[in-house]
């Protein structure tokens, strides 16, 4: 299944991409609305991060190109922002919270201009909207794996993007931390900002994205997440892993899918 | 007086190194730094058998030129020739150096050029030449050439302080928001081989290492913010510099080796304080839990 939009906020068209000549992700072609909180779901391995990276021009496109808000990656920059993932970064490093934030604002300075009152402002604000303005000054080594994933997010706050891709934002956090982030992604859809998460966890993946792409090495679905998440698309794209579609199996019977719609 | 310009010249060459320096032991690079102060020797050769002078502006070319070779050949080597990073580092800087050997060695008899003093540098020869413009002596040359490098370095980290903190933190982030990641790295190489020529006429190519690195170094364990890193690099490398001519005074021993033995000592000590800091902490988080349970 695949769902096609109009205006989108991402084209993928026709994308192969290779790592050393072996291609990794083959001929992926979809689209995903503005303003949904939308997830990449599939085994490991399957080319989720690869796909994200090529989204926002750090592997080349073997073939096929990306567009965001029908334009090319480069003339979009300034709406696009990222969250990576938390193990990418040297948290030693010395910078505080309010440090890291502010890089956000980076992009909007420019080169040779140096981050102003109004800057450092819109990095507090944004620490606030995270729930960890206290922890400003704090040296980010010493901040909790859910703090650091909360700095991270504050500094694509901080960016005031439209377009965000965020990779397995909920990984190593605690409930509490995954449902304060959850919320503040609502808080951004409603503002109308498209989010881009690589997520694991099929069991929450209903509850948090209004639109799902399955995908391993090649697309197997996108689409709305109550359409996609169908027993057969995920044994498509988890194929084989036996003891993992049993548990599936059970999940999507015990939530008597689909009963979201409520 | 000749105390006075030795110890300016090594407080000139410990600030300009230490503050690159910095950079490179975040970057987890300070291989390179080293990598770079070998590998510029052929470049250094070359450029002295062409300009057949000790003129130090074709040399500072020359071996920049060459630095910046030695960046692109170790990038390559591991990113298109697969090699480990530090076995492309360590292939490339030792062809390097030794084609800079075997050139310096063949042409020595031509020219005035002694390996020595590439080495090892003369610091304490280093007053004795002196600049001259019409006639006047404007004091020690290797003064100006790295108080050159000093003021090259403080605009290029003054100007591209954004862009250097983040391209060093988080390349992949910088790279998103239109920061080209390659374009800093090689200005930042850039100013490292500058540097290392700027500074191996004073104190050697391989000492220079020593000014990249251990400095630095001990101002990562003392400080947590940037801003305070660079500034204490700068004054534990100034410290060392100071320590070293009078340890060398005392011992009548090699100025620049007794610097570098310096600021190994530095380091030391602020390996013992980071180890009491560390300490202190644990105490008082335990002091803490103790309090919270009792
Ligand atoms: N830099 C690289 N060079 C070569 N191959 C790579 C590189 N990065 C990823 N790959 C390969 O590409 C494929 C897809 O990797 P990718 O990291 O995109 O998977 P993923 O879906 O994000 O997996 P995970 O759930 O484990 O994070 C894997 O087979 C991986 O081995
Ligand atoms: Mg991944």
């Amino acid at each position: 299944m695949n769902v096609a939009v109009d205006n989108p906020a991402l084209e993928i068209h026709d994308l192969t991409i290779s790592y050393n000549r072996r291609p990794v992700l083959w001929d992926v072609d979809l689209t995903i609305p503005e303003g949904a909180i939308v997830g990449v779901i599939g085994p490991n391995g399957a080319g989720k991060t690869t796909l994200i990276k090529a989204v926002m021009g750090l592997v080349p496109a073997g073939s096929g190109y990306v567009q965001i808000y029908g334009r090319p990656l480069d003339e979009v920059r300034e709406r696009i922002s990222y969250v990576p993932q938390r193990e990418s970064v040297d948290w030693d490093f010395p910078a505080s919270a309010r440090d890291v934030v502010l890089m956000g604002r980076y992009g909007k300075l420019g080169l040779f201009r140096r981050p102003r009152r109004a800057d450092r402002d819109k990095a507090d604000e944004c620490l606030h909207r995270v729930g960890i303005e206290h922890l400003g000054d704090r040296q980010i080594s010493q901040l909790s794996g859910g703090q650091q994933q909360r700095v991270f997010l504050a500094r694509a706050l901080a960016q005031d993007a439209d377009f965000y891709i965020m990779d397995e934002p909920f990984t190593g956090v605690d409930a509490a931390t995954e449902a304060a982030i959850v919320e503040i992604l609502r808080g951004m859809r409603a503002r109308g900002r498209t989010i881009l998460a690589v997520h694991h966890d099929l069991q929450s993946a209903l509850d948090y994205f209004d639109w799902v792409v399955l995908l391993n090495m090649r697309l197997v679905a996108s689409g709305p997440a109550d359409k996609v998440f169908t027993a057969e698309l995920l044994q498509k794209t988890y194929g084989g892993k036996l003891t993992l579609l049993s548990k599936v199996g059970n999940l999507l019977q015990k939530e008597e899918f689909p009963t979201r719609e409520t | 007086m000749n105390d006075f310009w030795i110890i300016l010249i090594g407080v000139l060459v410990a600030a300009t190194c230490g503050l690159l320096g910095s950079y490179l032991i975040l970057r987890r690079m300070a291989m390179v730094g080293d990598a770079i102060a070998h590998a510029v020797l052929p470049g250094i050769v070359i450029a002295f058998m062409i300009s057949e002078s000790r003129d130090s502006i074709p040399m500072l070319l020359g071996a920049a030129a060459v630095g910046l070779l030695t960046t692109f050949l170790i990038e390559t080597l591991h990113r298109r020739g697969m090699l480990q990073i530090d076995a492309s580092i360590g292939l490339t800087y030792t062809s390097l150096f030794a084609l800079g050997v075997i050139l310096a060695s063949a042409f020595a008899g031509d020219v005035d050029l002694d390996l020595d003093c590439i080495l090892y540098g003369e610091i304490a020869l280093a007053p004795l030449y002196t600049l001259d413009i019409g006639g006047v002596d404007m004091g020690p040359r290797a003064v100006w050439i790295v108080g050159g490098a000093l003021i090259l370095v403080l605009s290029f980290i003054f100007l591209g302080y954004k862009e250097l903190y983040i391209t060093t933190f988080d390349p992949a982030y910088a790279a998103i928001i239109g920061v080209s990641v390659s374009l800093w790295h090689y200005l930042l190489m850039g100013a490292v081989s500058l540097t290392t020529v700027a500074a191996f006429e004073s104190v050697g190519a391989i000492l220079v290492v020593a000014f990249l690195i251990a400095p630095p170094a001990a101002a990562y364990l003392l400080t947590d913010n940037f801003k305070h890193m660079l500034l204490l690099t700068v004054l534990l490398g100034s410290l060392a510099v100071v320590g070293g001519y009078y340890l060398a005074a005392w011992l009548d021993a090699s100025i620049a080796g007794a610097m570098a033995l310096c600021m190994g000592l530095v380091f030391c000590a602020a390996f013992g304080l980071y180890r009491r800091r560390l300490h202190i902490a644990s105490k008082s988080l335990t002091d803490q839990q103790l309090a919270a349970r009792g």
